[in-house]
């Protein structure tokens, strides 16, 4: 019938959207290009796209130089601890307002979600004294604290929409089949509720990973993850282009595949079930 | 739906959460709020004493205050306009069938999860530097000469970054927002007639309303307190060019020390971000009764 | 063993009142069904029996002891859900052997169980796939299942076929009268639908607003409805109601013909009125009437009846069916 006509427009969406796609992909596509270019051809004019000698060399460099792998470390330390750590706290809070609502758990959840708006500045000086005082500036361990209650709203809420999802009715049929509380939550709700923690523990992995307020201002050299790490090829390192491009590419790299595989979560968790 | 006995259980499961929320907010808040009373300053600690409202005074008449919160506007605002409108846009472009739309998809979201350091540089040396970067070569190549980005349109430039970075958000909440919109309702509109212009019009953009809601606040409380983009690129500058009031905070007190000062300011991002947060909450809200 | 009486029962949910005092009795083996239209609280009765709710003041009894107090678990109480409620990520042998298995008993034993019930239940096939992978009355049945395998003393609908569609509603309201039959365990049914009520119930209890309209076996119901709503609720097509003069011919308020205790000729009869809609199922033809003074009403003619739109004819009406009701509702004796 019309297959010809609609095919031509089909097309036509394709190349637009797949021309738009690559624009906005290209700074990273750049920069993952960049990282395998010498230093020479980093800068060259005109610059160079495809044709030139690749190189691992920068990746050596980084390594190498620069202690990349502990920061890796602090940040695969810093994320993952805030967000376990963020989970255990959330797990049986979003349980108890998804699965025992009261009256006033509508208004804790806002408040929880409030305490999410609150900008960073306005704690910042009694932060930073108290870790200073405390001994907590430039560690890990304080990172992950500060990051656990800057991600505790996000964790709840993600939990809570997942947990209201699963039917009252089936914990009420374990009740009546003689489940303990205990073995309600091991065999029938935990089950049911791994697919919603993991992606709310993909989630808060990344925001995590990506907090550029705190850590890089409660963090110097020890505990510094990747962004505080990278902050620091600001100048004069940054006109290195070669390397600062393979040391971003690796900082990047991880967390945009779990970014990708976490789209739906993305949506979900960012606008607070306000948008399904 | 519960008994008494699940009843107890739920506060003791809730309390953790509630506790350590609560700490986080109130104690470090009111102590914002006591040194913004205070004369402070860390390199002569042990001077503190009380000064009132000298604080607020200070910073509500220093230039540097009002350069900060109409950049701090702009800032919001232009990106708010770019990702908006550029949003909508590719969320339409998307919601088209067309081959590869997955992969297209990814390369859209992508620089969502470049850390802000990343994109912040990269963007500073690798495009906008006036020698070497991408922009430069782009303008030699078509005989114009290479224009300073970061030294003259400090502003601007970190706008394009951050828009960069939350286009893929505002398309992606959108995109989904338009996937759920009724096809029946579409066709209905069809059938009675109406062209695509004033389809687009009277029914997608309605039913798209309440997203774009929704991301232009959420957006607003991010964006607010926009900082690690600043931090690497202008550090503020050329003088306050590029400052926010995130920014000046950090720099009144934690690069001149100036503890009462910053923390009169942070206490004055809070009540900036509340008049956003209030109308965020009451959305969220009437979505949770639903 | 599985009588169940409730005494002075009330249940508020904060002010809201939603069953004031109330008093049942069921009895050992029998098959009760709460019938109400929604918001009836047949639903929170029940769950008050299964003990998912707490009662606000009286007492439960469950085989003459009191269970008021007691966890729903040690009830001895089966429940068979409205969502059927199965275990998204257990087999069906898995679903039908939980309770079991939280019983503490031995691997044999539970395989044993299951296995019977499967077979009553004609499940054998389906015992390793997922509920996901089962027809809506396939679920019913493992939902049916995991309840007889604990050997309850009494069983708990919850408007179990409301999610089904007609033709296997019908099936399924055969297969369960059948296991009451053959379990001879005390049911108690929830559901909204009359004809479920009046099929499956040795007892039915209406219930409107939290309140017992009345009490006793669908016959009874049908015969003497002890007012206006149970009247109008029980039987299908509704009972007619004519007020005013015809009413008042009878000494009564209200008057209440059934639409099969109506006949119609298009030669004589005791009222002259028009066909509006005639609906031929074929073994009955349904009439909607407009009589001379402006009143509805339906008539139900067995077999096929060749009237249609605008057709003039008369009614009569069976004199001894006739239910005279006072300004009250309440039935006249």
């Amino acid at each position: 019938m019309q297959t010809a006509l609609f095919d031509h427009k089909k097309a036509l969406v394709t190349v637009c959207a797949w021309a738009i796609g690559l624009a906005i992909f290209f700074p990273i596509l750049w920069t993952i290009l960049t990282g395998f270019k010498t230093e020479a051809d980093a800068i060259a004019s005109p610059p160079l796209f495809m044709g030139f000698d690749w190189t691992l060399e920068n990746y050596n460099e980084v390594l190498e130089r620069s202690n990349y792998f502990r920061h890796f470390m602090n940040s695969v330390v810093i994320s993952v601890g805030s967000t376990l750590l963020g989970l255990l706290i959330a797990i049986p809070a979003a349980w108890a307002m998804a699965f025992v609502p009261a009256k006033h758990t509508k208004d804790i959840l806002m408040w929880m979600l409030s305490t999410k708006m609150l900008p960073p500045v306005g704690v910042l000086i009694p932060i930073y004294l108290m870790f200073r005082d405390g001994g907590l500036l430039d560690t890990r361990s304080g990172l992950v604290l500060v990051l656990t209650m800057i991600n505790l709203p996000i964790i709840i809420w993600m939990l809570y929409t997942y947990f209201k999802e699963i039917p009252g009715e089936i914990l009420e049929a374990a009740r009546m089949d003689g489940a303990t509380l205990w073995s309600e939550i091991v065999y029938v709700l935990t089950p049911m509720a791994v697919p919603g923690i993991a992606s709310t523990l993909l989630l808060n992995v990344i925001l995590a990973w990506n907090e550029a307020f705190w850590t890089l201002n409660l963090t110097a050299a020890e505990a510094a993850p990747l962004t505080a790490f990278i902050a620091s090829y600001s100048s004069p390192e940054g006109l290195f282009y070669a390397k600062l491009s393979a040391a971003s590419t690796m900082a990047i790299a991880p967390i945009l595949i779990m970014g990708w595989f976490s789209q739906k979560q993305l949506v979900r968790g960012l606008t607070f079930g306000a948008v399904k | 739906m519960a008994t008494d006995h699940s009843r107890i259980a739920a506060r003791l499961m809730i309390s953790p959460a509630v506790l350590l929320l609560l700490g986080w907010m109130v104690v470090p808040l009111s102590m914002t709020i006591y040194f913004s009373f205070l004369s402070y300053n860390l390199l002569s600690p042990g001077t503190e004493e009380w000064i009132g409202l000298v604080n607020y005074e200070f910073f509500l008449t220093d230039p540097a205050f009002f350069a900060a919160l109409g950049n701090t506007l702009l800032l919001v605002g232009g990106v708010l306009l770019i990702t908006i409108v550029g949003g909508v846009g590719l969320a339409l472009l998307l919601d088209q069938p067309m081959w590869g739309q997955g992969i297209v998809r990814i390369l859209m979201i992508a620089p969502f999860f470049v850390m802000p350091t990343v994109s912040a540089l990269v963007w500073k040396n690798m495009f906008m530097n006036p020698v070497n970067g991408l922009f430069a070569h782009l303008a030699k190549f078509l005989g114009v000469a290479p224009f300073d980005f970061l030294a003259h349109a400090p502003l601007f430039s970190v706008v394009i970054i951050v828009a960069w970075q939350w286009l893929p958000f505002s398309t992606l909440i959108l995109l989904t927002a338009m996937q759920s919109l009724d096809q029946e309702q579409l066709e209905a509109a069809k059938m009675d007639g109406a062209k695509k212009f004033r389809r687009f019009f009277h029914i997608v953009l309605p039913h798209l309303s309440r997203a774009i809601t929704v991301v232009i606040l959420i957006q607003t409380i991010f964006l607010l307190s926009i900082f690690a983009e600043i931090l690497v690129t202008t550090n503020g500058g050329p003088g306050y060019a590029s400052t926010n009031i995130t920014y000046l905070v950090y720099a009144q007190s934690l690069l001149q020390f100036d503890v009462g000062g910053g923390s009169a300011g942070g206490i004055i991002a809070v009540i900036l971000a509340n008049i956003v947060a209030v109308f965020l909450m009451r959305m969220i809200g009437k979505n949770l009764e639903a | 063993m599985g009588s169940i009486k409730l005494e002075n029962v009330t249940k508020s949910f904060g002010d809201v009142a939603v069953i004031p005092p109330l008093n049942l009795e069921i009895n050992e083996g029998e098959f009760v069904v709460f019938v109400g239209p929604s918001g009836c609280g047949k639903s929170t009765l029940l769950r008050l029996i299964a003990g998912l709710e707490d009662v606000s003041s009286g007492n439960i009894y469950i085989d003459g002891a009191d269970a008021t107090g007691i966890r729903p678990a040690r009830r001895g109480l089966a429940m068979v859900f409205q969502s059927y409620a199965l275990y998204p990520h257990m087999s069906v042998r898995n679903n039908i052997a939980f309770p079991l298995k939280m019983a503490g008993m031995a691997a044999a034993e539970i395989d044993r169980k299951v296995m019977g019930a499967a077979e009553v239940l004609n499940l054998t096939d389906y015992l390793k796939r997922r509920p996901g992978q089962l027809s809506g009355g396939q679920r019913q049945r493992v939902a049916i299942g995991r309840a007889i395998v604990r050997e309850p003393k009494a069983f708990l609908f919850d408007e179990p076929l409301s999610n089904l569609d007609a033709a296997l509603r019908v099936n399924m309201r055969l297969e369960i009268s059948e296991l009451h039959q053959k379990l001879k365990t005390t049911m108690v049914y929830v559901t909204h639908d009359q004809i479920e009520a009046m099929t499956m119930a040795d007892k039915i209890v209406v219930l409107r607003k939290g309140v017992i309209e009345q009490v006793g076996t669908p016959l009874e119901l049908y015969r003497n409805p002890a007012n206006l709503f149970v009247a109008s609720f029980i039987g299908s097509p509704k009972m007619n109601f004519l007020k005013g003069k015809e009413a008042a011919r009878h000494d009564a308020h209200t008057i209440g013909i059934r639409p099969e205790h109506l006949s119609i000729s298009r030669q004589e009869g005791l009222w002259k009125g028009t066909v509006g809609v005639a609906e031929h199922l074929g073994s009955d033809t349904f009439l909607y009437v407009t009589l001379a003074d402006g009143s509805q009403v339906t008539v139900r003619a067995a077999g096929e009846v060749e009237l249609s739109h605008g057709d003039s004819v008369y009614i009569s009406a069976e004199t001894d069916r006739i239910y005279r009701f006072g300004p009250d509702g309440l039935a006249l004796k």
